[in-house]
């Protein structure tokens, strides 16, 4: 396929699946926020600083304070933030636009009303007012988009691009809520032991819609076994060694490279962090510090995503900026 | 809902032959669309453009930065053309079209319809649509204009003038299909009652087309549709286009020449392409031969092209017969070629080259439409019953400073069809735009684009402007 066309279906994927993180990370904050003590610090920075645009923010709204409006208004409306849940969409949408002629009208017609409801003039009325409506319908949405890519589509090369998009964007976010939670939560001793602990570590779970699966599989809560729930099960679709399984097996669906070997550099790089999340040990990770460990985690899901650019989609660098829109007077 | 209000107003109307009596092809539909409930048409109306919306049917405006894309309005009261019509229309495109093509091949070879004085040689030489690197070309099968769009009207005297010939890169024909479906959906037993000939077969007859003009030592052709990109007003038409006949969408940056070849960049290295229906102007496909500031093209596709290891629709150089003056010259061209007269007309025309015809436009300018010969869209024309003496005074300097480029037609009464208008019918002017292929033979699709003036007493269909479109039956 062109590569092109790959590019365009790789941050589709990429970008419907971040617009479902945010929102998922906004609508469990709303939740836990009414759970906790009058007065009770809010969680708002700290979800900020989750998508790593915190930087961006205290730009635009002031260092003082992240509140539940400013940050709902940032991570879900703001146009000129290019990762807001309406920016991911517009962006999801003019990819798709980008290569409508092979992606299915139902995919099409999909993101394109997807798009339409993010960007409704009424949508931030809902946001504040029901927020879980509003919230729980983006999810709903990304998930029905998965849905109807996996039963639409061929399961052919442009599946697996988008596959792979999804499942690095995916790990990619997991990574970072653990990385900032579990950091938020650890020194609040106060907490410790108390009911909140529980609601706390119980969000950082509803964060990445892990609490059934995660019930199902250590019934109590510990700080250590969801920091291992979230990494390294295999099975857990949010999970980041699943995804990262699930993306080294898209890869090699579309090179025909057997497991265990490599013949790029995508490839190499994947199945190296493959490899370790196979046979790493929770304990080891604490020791070591979790922060190192995924900071590092997160670099090299970077370079991934770098190598599949080089690998897969730039033949040639091409500088976008200066095209013209005309060259097609309409007869 | 119903017509026994509707005025025709002593204009042509495609529905009724006078008020209250609808023409003999259209009595099915009136009665049908007269027997759904009241407030009925209204909602599948409603239906319809939400269906468009939708599905993101939609064209881009130019200089609109927050809103770039919008619904081309569309109504759901179809325009019908009777058998018999559309027969003569039928015979008459091809004629035209297959006069045009050997009219097009002569300019860039031995130019005998020069040399015999029909057209005057100075005409071609300053037409800016000449291309001098067409000269000598040989396009695979002879073929140079695959695709044609022609722009027809109907006078108040009922018959079909033709406008305008387009015949680089007409769009509109992924309307006329997606029009259809919305039809289909919107009103499935007034539409299954009318007995309406399919348009459906276009993206095969296309298809095949584009694999007749591959080099012939190919044996399985690789076709794709060129686009300049999202940002162009036709992106959908070519996205669409592609989907429905299976191929590539491609720009010129997937596309590079090496070896010879043109080869296109995918995940797995480079793939030969052996047809490219082309969505861009001659003037930015090849930066090496015409624009060397086109970021849009692929440089050295020519060559290949002159080399027949790739076909290019439609060929390049064909803008020399869309021209407006050269336009003037086509019943003569249909004569020189095929000594047969043009079974539809041309716009009676008045080219200002010509010293008699400059004599009687400038003295006739408050009843002339003037156009320029090489814009479009509305710009450089003088409407003269609605200009002013100032305005009269300009373009009659215009026109004697520069002759060639001018010309100018009387003022056509378009023909109407009844649109919705919140609850009852008005008559609105309409023009009309069938598309033709020239393959292996001619096929001229059974339907085609309506654009239709919204506006009261407007005359104007684009869609910048105010137009819509309607769906166009072809009855069997």
């Amino acid at each position: 396929m062109l590569s092109r066309v790959a590019d365009s279906l790789y941050w589709m994927s990429r970008y419907i699946e971040r617009a479902e993180n945010v929102a998922r990370f906004l609508d469990v904050n709303v939740h836990m926020t009414l759970d906790l003590p009058m007065g009770a610090v809010e969680q708002w920075e700290p979800l900020v600083a989750t998508t790593g645009d915190d930087a961006m923010f205290d730009e635009r709204y002031g260092t003082s304070k992240a509140t539940r409006e400013n940050a709902i208004k940032f991570l879900a409306f703001d146009q000129t933030n290019p990762n807001s849940i309406v920016s991911c969409l517009r962006a999801a949408r003019e990819n798709a636009r980008s290569v409508r002629q092979f992606i299915t009208l139902e995919m099409w017609e999909h993101v394109n009303k997807f798009y339409m409801m993010v960007n409704s003039s009424t949508a931030p009325l809902r946001a504040f007012e029901a927020p879980h409506d509003f919230f729980g319908d983006i999810m709903m949405a990304s998930h029905g988009f998965l849905g109807i890519t996996d039963a639409t589509m061929s399961h052919g090369e442009g599946w697996n691009f988008c596959h792979v998009g999804r499942m690095l964007e995916r790990a990619d976010k997991t990574s970072r809520l653990l990385d900032v939670k579990y950091f938020m939560l650890l020194p609040s001793v106060g907490y410790v032991g108390s009911p909140y602990d529980d609601i706390l570590w119980s969000a950082v779970l509803r964060s990445t819609s892990a609490f059934e699966m995660y019930r199902k599989a250590h019934q109590q809560i510990s700080p250590d076994r969801v920091v291992e729930f979230l990494v390294l099960d295999p099975e857990f679709p949010r999970a980041i060694h699943h995804c990262v399984i699930k993306a080294e097996e898209s890869l090699r669906a579309i090179s025909g490279t057997p497991g265990g070997t490599f013949r790029n550099q995508a490839e190499q790089r994947l199945g190296r962090i493959r490899a370790e999340l196979d046979y790493v040990q929770v304990e080891e990770i604490i020791r070591d510090g979790l922060h190192e460990f995924l900071d590092d985690l997160q670099d090299r899901l970077n370079a991934s995503g770098q190598a599949i650019f080089d690998t897969f989609f730039a033949l040639r660098p091409i500088d976008n900026a200066g095209v013209s829109k005309k060259g097609s007077r309409e007869q | 809902m119903d017509f026994r209000n509707y005025q025709t107003e002593n204009f042509f109307d495609e529905l009724f032959r006078a008020p209250g009596t609808p023409r003999d092809g259209a009595a099915m539909l009136i009665q049908k669309l007269e027997s759904l409930e009241e407030g009925e048409l209204r909602e599948r109306q409603a239906a319809a453009e939400q269906a468009l919306l939708r599905m993101g049917i939609t064209f881009n405006v130019y200089g609109d930065k927050s809103g770039t894309e919008r619904i081309f309005p569309f109504d759901v009261i179809p325009r019908i053309v009777e058998s018999a019509d559309w027969k003569v229309l039928e015979r008459g495109l091809r004629q035209r079209v297959y006069a045009l093509n050997l009219f097009i091949n002569d300019i860039y070879h031995e130019q005998k319809i020069l040399k015999d004085g029909v057209v005057p040689r100075e005409l071609i030489e300053s037409a800016t649509s000449f291309r001098r690197q067409c000269i000598g070309l040989k396009p695979p099968r002879g073929i140079w204009c695959h695709v044609t769009g022609t722009d027809l009207v109907r006078h108040s005297d009922g018959n079909w003038y033709v406008l305008e010939d387009n015949l680089r890169t007409p769009s509109g024909v992924s309307y006329v299909l997606e029009n259809r479906q919305i039809m289909k959906r919107t009103l499935p037993l007034v539409f299954e009652a009318c007995n309406v000939l399919p348009v459906a077969e276009y993206p095969s007859k296309l298809l095949d087309m584009l694999h007749y003009l591959a080099p012939e030592h190919v044996a399985d052709p690789t076709a794709a549709v060129l686009t300049p990109g999202v940002f162009n007003s036709a992106y959908f038409e070519h996205s669409f286009l592609a989907k429905q006949m299976g191929v590539e969408l491609v720009e010129g940056r997937d596309l590079v020449v090496a070896d010879g070849r043109v080869l296109m960049r995918t995940t797995k290295g480079f793939e030969p392409i052996h047809v490219l229906y082309r969505r861009i102007d001659d003037d930015f496909l090849d930066p090496m031969a015409f624009r060397p500031d086109s970021l849009l093209g692929v440089p050295g596709l020519l060559d290949v092209y002159r080399a027949g290891r790739i076909a290019l629709a439609n060929a390049p150089g064909t803008g020399i017969a869309d021209d407006k003056v050269i336009y003037a010259y086509v019943p003569k061209i249909i004569k020189y070629y095929l000594n047969e007269d043009a079974i539809v007309s041309n716009v009676p025309t008045y080219v200002c080259f010509e010293p008699k015809d400059r004599k009687y436009v400038l003295e006739h300018l408050e009843t002339l439409v003037v156009k320029a010969a090489n814009e479009s869209g509305g710009y450089g024309m003088l409407v003269g019953p609605h200009s002013t003496e100032e305005q009269r005074t300009e373009f009659a300097k215009r026109i004697e400073a520069n002759p060639r480029n001018y010309i100018a037609q009387p003022t056509l009464s378009l023909s109407r069809v009844p649109v919705i208008v919140d609850d009852h019918f008005e008559g609105r002017h309409v023009d009309f735009r069938p598309y033709i292929l020239y393959g292996k033979d001619i096929f001229v699709l059974p339907g085609g684009l309506t654009r239709v003036a919204l506006k009261k007493g407007s005359l104007v269909v684009n869609s910048s402007q105010g137009g819509g479109s309607k769906d166009t039956w072809v009855l069997a």
